[in-house]
């Protein structure tokens, strides 16, 4: 700013200010103007509908009565909702054990394919990455039939030998049930991640790592995986984030488990049957703010507990 | 990520039929998403809600009829899936259809949140002769009347003859009998003899009605007080006894209507199947009692808890509402009055068994009474079991909450089936989780 002022001298410095003022004016709106369409749309469909859920879910309506301002009375109620802290302690138990699993397979997929450059390599990603390709809905409905004793393949599969097929969509096994078909479904995605960032490192660092003698397990451990881990970081978060608002495979599930995944099953579907089978949006809102609230504590723990590593946050 | 997965789903669910995403989404009052082709042009249109199979016809039959009013259908799912879009609609205060087909126990409900509209003052006296007392009474909240009743539901124990025949058993008279059987024929190494749904909370309520348990007690003109009796003897005993045949592998524990169960009952899984008139409708339509099924199923009465004082019961039984959005909920009314009422409506209904007509001329015509029902191998099913089953029926007075009552039942029949309660537990714990969730509703519960 110094080798500014020298350079045109002759002004005034008032005069400079007014010049700088102006500048700093046109630079202000060329951003504003740039980040303005994204910001009116995080506005309008983002901030506003959150503003309106916890203004909605400061509320209590009654059949009889009508609706009443009662302040922080529904989040009281949901810390203290069996049906709610179940549901929540069953996604939290189900991150970790889905979450490690499906990292691990597909960081392992994502090494063994960078290693191996045939077409069958090709051939393999494609498939694994398939069953995101597939929308949850179908992917749920097309597990359900799988795992059904009466007309699915593992009756006869187990009849083979003799035994009785297991029941996936029973009480005991819904959690290995849900499990296989999340892991199905997502380890191909992150596979892909990670893949994509195996491939944006320098080769010349294997080259200098087989030359100090480092095997392939050495080059993975110490090379790869340090070098992807902001890669790791970012799909553990969403994978997070993702589990916690588990959703969908349990609500299509519901149909075919006899009675074994509930309307309170996870803590969305409680806060969906809340507010459109029961209408109670103001209740509806508050669990899914307390939701929010244990999605943010948890990504916020795990980056507070990774902050050392390179992060993408 | 999976935010907008699980917003593309409820998208999906919202669209309709749950699974098979359908044509048209948001029925609402927009004309130009019928399900069925309107022929009549400048005509004021009635947009109109429903899931009965053979609605596509009905609305067909009604707007040949008609020059100066067509229907508009759309098929936003069955049972639950229809109300939890006409509840956001109500709640969203626009969306809803003029005319909407609901279950009668879900009638107070909706009434409650003032979502019907009182048709009496629509030419009610025209109509009224048509239907029994009874048949008014399901519909009615206090002298107000809220739909006009198209079917009932009167429950019979539909059995396959030939498992039957095979161990040598006679249709159970009593509940005794039926859990004798039950037990003959799994020593016999037989299939189950019925099944415990936890989906079809409605059922066992009715089954507990049976027993004599009378779940709510509320007086419309006294709108804040209700009385709430889920876990009196009656209502214990009942599920004990299910929850019992369950736990003794007597009979299954498969969510009803589902792929499992229905492929369950082509496959001779189930010996017995205590439903309504309706089933053998869903079931065809599901390709039950046909092929190598033809002819196995027959019906018999309920089984009674005393059979010196037997007691009929009802499960599901719909009408056509008004809703308070209606537009013109006059030409709304003519609508809901005017559907599935002419005979050739209700004829195909009655004579593919889809639906048990309230209707009087049709449950006085010798075609019904006399009918041969095919899906029961020319059973003459309406005489010796439907028709005194529907006689028989009293009525009942529903729950002002209702989805509410039966979603926490479900989740009790659930618990039952788990083995982690006994029916009667369950039957206590019903009672507390309604009782409370009516006290936070701002009524007073005796």
């Amino acid at each position: 700013m110094t080798s500014l002022t020298e350079k045109r001298a002759p002004r005034t410095q008032p005069e400079t200010r007014k010049i700088r003022g102006k500048v700093h004016l046109r630079e202000h709106l060329m951003g504003w103007l740039f980040v303005g369409p994204f910001g009116v749309v995080f506005l309008a469909f983002l901030i506003a509908p959150l503003a309106y859920a916890l203004y909605l879910s400061l509320f209590q309506k009654k059949l009889i009565g009508g609706t009443s301002f009662v302040l922080f009375d529904n989040y009281v109620k949901a810390f203290t909702d069996p049906s709610f802290l179940s549901g929540a302690w069953f996604v939290i138990r189900f991150s970790l054990v889905s979450i490690p699993l499906q990292i691990i397979i597909a960081l392992a997929l994502a090494l063994i394919l960078d290693s191996v450059t045939t077409v069958f390599a090709r051939f393999s990603r494609l498939m694994i990455f398939l069953p995101y390709a597939i929308p949850t809905v179908i992917g749920a409905v097309m597990w359900g039939f799988l795992y059904s004793r009466g007309f699915g393949p593992l009756t006869d599969i187990f009849g083979l030998f003799g035994a009785t097929a297991p029941d996936f969509l029973g009480s005991d096994l819904i959690f290995y049930g849900l499990l296989n078909v999340v892991t199905w479904q997502w380890a191909g995605y992150y596979m892909i991640i990670l893949y994509a960032a195996l491939q944006g490192v320098d080769p010349t660092l294997y080259e200098a790592a087989r030359m100090d003698g480092a095997g392939r397990w050495q080059i993975a451990t110490r090379i790869k995986i340090p070098l992807i881990a902001p890669a790791l970081i970012l799909i553990l978060v969403f994978s997070l984030i993702g589990t916690l608002q588990f959703f969908n495979e349990p609500q299509i599930l519901r149909y075919l488990a006899a009675g074994t995944i509930g309307s309170d099953f996870t803590p969305n579907m409680y806060a969906y049957q809340q507010a459109f089978s029961l209408a109670n949006f103001n209740y509806g809102s508050a669990i899914s703010f307390a939701l929010g609230g244990i999605v943010f504590i948890c990504v916020y723990a795990f980056l507070f507990f990774t902050r050392k590593r390179r992060s993408f946050l | 990520m999976k935010r907008r997965r699980i917003l593309a789903t409820v998208a999906m669910l919202a669209a309709g039929s749950g699974l098979v995403a359908c044509s048209s989404d948001d029925g609402g009052s927009d004309a130009s998403n019928c399900t069925n082709t309107i022929t009549k042009q400048n005509v004021p249109v009635v947009t109109m809600w429903g899931w009965y199979p053979n609605t596509q016809l009905v609305v067909d039959n009604f707007n040949k009829q008609h020059d100066d009013v067509q229907v508009c259908w759309t098929n936003v799912g069955q049972g639950g899936d229809e109300y939890d879009k006409f509840q956001t609609a109500i709640s969203a205060g626009t969306g809803a259809p003029d005319v909407i087909m609901v279950e009668a126990d879900r009638i107070p409900t909706f009434q409650i949140q003032g979502a019907l509209v009182d048709i009496k003052q629509y030419g009610f006296d025209a109509v009224k002769a048509n239907y029994s007392e009874g048949a008014w009474k399901d519909v009615s909240v206090g002298d107000q009347v809220y739909g006009v009743p198209v079917d009932g539901g009167p429950v019979a124990m539909i059995y396959r003859k030939d498992i039957f025949d095979k161990y040598k058993i006679t249709p159970p008279k009593t509940w005794a009998e039926y859990e004798q059987a039950a037990q003959k024929v799994k020593d016999a190494g037989g299939p189950l003899f019925g099944d415990l749904g936890a989906n079809v909370p409605a059922l066992t309520m009715a089954l507990q009605i049976q027993k004599g348990a009378s779940p709510f007690t509320h007086d419309p003109a006294q709108p804040k007080a209700i009385g709430v009796k889920l876990n009196d003897q009656a209502s214990k005993d009942v599920l004990d006894y299910w929850g019992g045949l369950a736990k003794k592998g007597l009979v299954g524990t498969q969510n009803q209507f589902t792929p499992e169960y229905i492929s369950g009952v082509i496959n001779g899984n189930y010996a017995t199947y205590i439903s309504a008139a309706w089933a053998p409708g869903y079931l065809t339509g599901a390709g039950v009692g046909k092929g190598q099924d033809t002819g196995k199923f027959a019906v018999a009465p309920l089984p009674q808890w005393d059979p010196a004082n037997p007691v009929q019961v009802n499960w599901g039984g719909s009408a056509f509402s008004v809703t308070k959005q209606a537009k013109k909920p006059e030409l709304a009314a003519k609508v809901a009055y005017g559907l599935y009422a002419d005979k050739e409506s209700l004829t195909d209904g009655w004579t593919n068994q889809i639906i048990f007509p309230l209707n009087l001329t049709a449950l006085k015509d010798p075609a019904l009474v006399d009918l041969k029902v095919a899906f029961f191998n020319g059973q003459q099913a309406n005489k010796e079991v439907y028709l005194p089953a529907a006689d028989a029926y009293k009525g009942v007075a529903y729950a002002p909450f209702g989805q509410y009552y039966l979603d926490a039942m479900e989740k009790q029949v659930s618990e039952i089936i788990k083995g982690s309660v006994t029916g009667s537990q369950a039957a206590d714990r019903l009672q507390e989780d309604v009782a409370k969730y009516a006290k936070e509703q701002g009524f007073t519960v005796q």
